[in-house]
């Protein structure tokens, strides 16, 4: 197209490998400081060609701490629980909007949209979501902030709009199928594209947040994948030692190549499933998805 | 009155369907509308909101009243000023060399590759970040720097350039894929009509591919001044890993926000702050709509 010679075509393949080792190198390292021996790690520091490799970190994670087992469970019972509720609460509403002749339709559209403009900041949620008592339970990963966004319920409505023809619902309505039963036998399942790819990534909003977790979340038992991360970049052992390991075990950790290998773990589950999913990430961008 | 009610009737299910939703918007987005009076309260827990007292502007004329407020105004503007800029010229840039390549599945490589850091949290971001800037242990003082180590974490000179770079990294295929999409859809004729012509490769990129991205650019670039009043917190708090040495450099209205949040006595400041941030964001969202639904309707939000 633009760069149709042999030569260009070189130097345009040249640049691009470059961007893309750029995109991926910085994972890669994650990787290896995740296998590279802890005392080579503490001696000559975070290198893509250590000299000595071990799993020490991988195999500390699996025989001694409970705390990592139940953070991930915690952040995989989250991401499932909270994009199923986040995916139904956001197509109950988006279908009901694209119902013609739905009474009191544009002030509810209104009301949804008004969400994009203002907000009321951090500290009038942080106070009224505290008051209903979400403190330290894992209501707390799924209900503030992340739950659904006028974005999400828009896109849907508008492919329920662009998808299901007008006399669907007439024909259904006649067999006395109710709104409901036609939205779950004939609305989703038209749906499916849309309701896959912002799925997707509300899923990944909620396996990623650590923000919830930071603000709400005190108590070391509850604490996710990303959260405990985050604490454990403060303090390794003190996080860990919640788990009432001896000190003696806790000694023994390989405490810089141990989070490495946390933030691999917490990675692993988006890196196996992004060659199958990516299409569904790029169809969401360009309709407009945000994240979370 | 009893007709206007049987008419609804047959909606009852629908409404049903809309209420999770609505509780859902008022308790999350909607409350928390009437909770910006935090700002002019001094918020007592065992008061709750609603009883604790009046103090007027105290809050705004503290917050005025210290260098920081115009340090976080100042980098929360400058930044999202280099993130746009950057964000566009290099998502442009790419846009161009991908939909250039001939073979398919380099094509699709690049593109992946460009969009997978998108997918990851900043957490983990920060340790990756971390590993390259280690004091002791980082890749960089091991190999760059290695005669003359640097404290990243303390030493403001570099931050500006750390910043725009791990931003660049994870967001610049959001755009980019934008930018694919508004190439592909681009005539492939006008590119041979153009070489006809005699144009060569800078006359295709200046005279068919940038006239035809511009729509997509304009939105984009009035989009995201939209949002300028706001960043990502995560950036600006895991990255330099909240130093305060740093603070002059990276800190922004979101991280102010936060860290006065979880200060003894700092939540009126903080609400202050958020609410100067909401009403200046709220006049820029609308502003930039209204001139996106002008040269590009099918983008505005509404």
């Amino acid at each position: 197209m633009m760069f149709d010679s042999k030569l260009q075509q070189t130097i345009c393949n040249a640049i691009l490998m470059l961007v893309a080792f750029a995109m991926i190198a910085p994972l890669v390292l994650l990787f290896i400081s995740s296998i590279t021996d802890e005392n080579v790690l503490i001696a000559r520091g975070y290198s893509f060609f250590p000299e000595k490799l071990s799993l020490e970190a991988y195999r500390y994670i699996l025989n001694n701490s409970t705390t990592i087992a139940v953070a991930y469970g915690i952040s995989i019972l989250v991401t499932i629980a909270g994009t199923l509720l986040a995916m139904l609460v956001t197509t109950m509403m988006s279908f009901s909007l694209s119902i013609r002749g739905l009474p009191g339709k544009n002030v509810i559209s209104f009301f949804v949209l008004f969400t994009m403009l203002f907000n009321g900041g951090l500290v009038p949620s942080y106070i009224l979501w505290t008051s209903l008592g979400i403190v330290n339970t894992l209501w707390a990963y799924i209900l503030p902030f992340l739950l659904t966004n006028a974005f999400n319920i828009i896109i849907i409505r508008s492919y329920f709009q662009a998808n299901i023809p007008e006399d669907v619902y007439d024909s259904a309505k006649i067999d006395g199928a109710g709104y409901f039963r036609v939205f779950l036998q004939i609305g989703l399942p038209l749906a499916k594209p849309i309701i896959v790819t912002i799925g997707l990534f509300v899923c990944l909003g909620y396996w990623n947040d650590w923000q919830n977790g930071l603000y709400f979340i005190t108590d070391a038992n509850l604490f996710s994948i990303q959260v405990l991360l985050n604490r454990m970049n403060q303090n390794v052992q003190a996080v860990l030692a919640y788990t009432g390991l001896s000190s003696d075990t806790l000694a023994k950790m390989p405490q810089v190549s141990i989070r490495m290998a946390i933030a691999y773990v917490a990675i692993l589950p988006i890196l196996i499933a992004y060659p199958f999913l990516e299409k569904y990430f790029a169809s969401g961008i360009l309709s407009g998805a945000v994240k979370g | 009155m009893w007709t206007k009610i049987k008419r609804l009737r047959p909606y009852i299910p629908l409404y049903l369907m809309m209420l999770p939703c609505a509780v859902y918007l008022i308790v999350n987005n909607y409350i928390p509308m009437g909770g910006i009076i935090s700002a002019f309260k001094t918020f007592r827990a065992s008061d709750g909101l609603l009883r604790s007292p009046w103090v007027g502007f105290k809050n705004f004329e503290y917050v005025f009243s210290s260098n920081d407020f115009d340090i976080i105004v100042r980098n929360t503007l400058l930044y999202n000023a280099a993130f746009i800029i950057v964000n566009n010229v290099v998502g442009i840039m790419l846009a161009i060399l991908i939909s250039s390549v001939i073979s398919n599945r380099l094509r699709k490589l690049y593109q992946s590759s460009i969009l997978l850091p998108f997918t990851m949290s900043m957490v983990v971001i920060s340790y990756i970040v971390f590993a390259f800037l280690s004091q002791e242990n980082g890749l960089l003082n091991n190999t760059i720097f290695k005669n003359n180590p640097v404290e990243w974490y303390t030493v403001k000179t570099w931050w500006p350039f750390i910043l725009v770079i791990v931003q660049c990294w994870k967001y610049v295929g959001y755009g980019t894929l934008i930018y694919i999409a508004g190439i592909a859809a681009i005539d492939r004729s006008l590119y041979e009509a153009c070489a006809i012509d005699g144009g060569g490769t800078w006359h295709k990129i200046r005279y068919v591919t940038l006239p035809a991205l511009v729509p997509s650019i304009v939105t984009l670039f009035i989009l995201q001044v939209g949002r300028i009043s706001y960043s990502d917190f995560g950036l600006f708090y895991l990255v330099p890993k909240n130093s305060g040495l740093l603070f002059n450099v990276t800190a922004t209205i979101d991280t102010y926000v936060y860290n006065a949040l979880v200060q003894p006595g700092g939540i009126g400041r903080s609400a202050a702050v958020g609410l100067i941030q909401a009403v200046v964001g709220f006049i820029l969202v609308l502003l930039s709509n209204a001139l996106v639904r002008k040269i590009s309707s099918r983008n505005a939000i509404f």
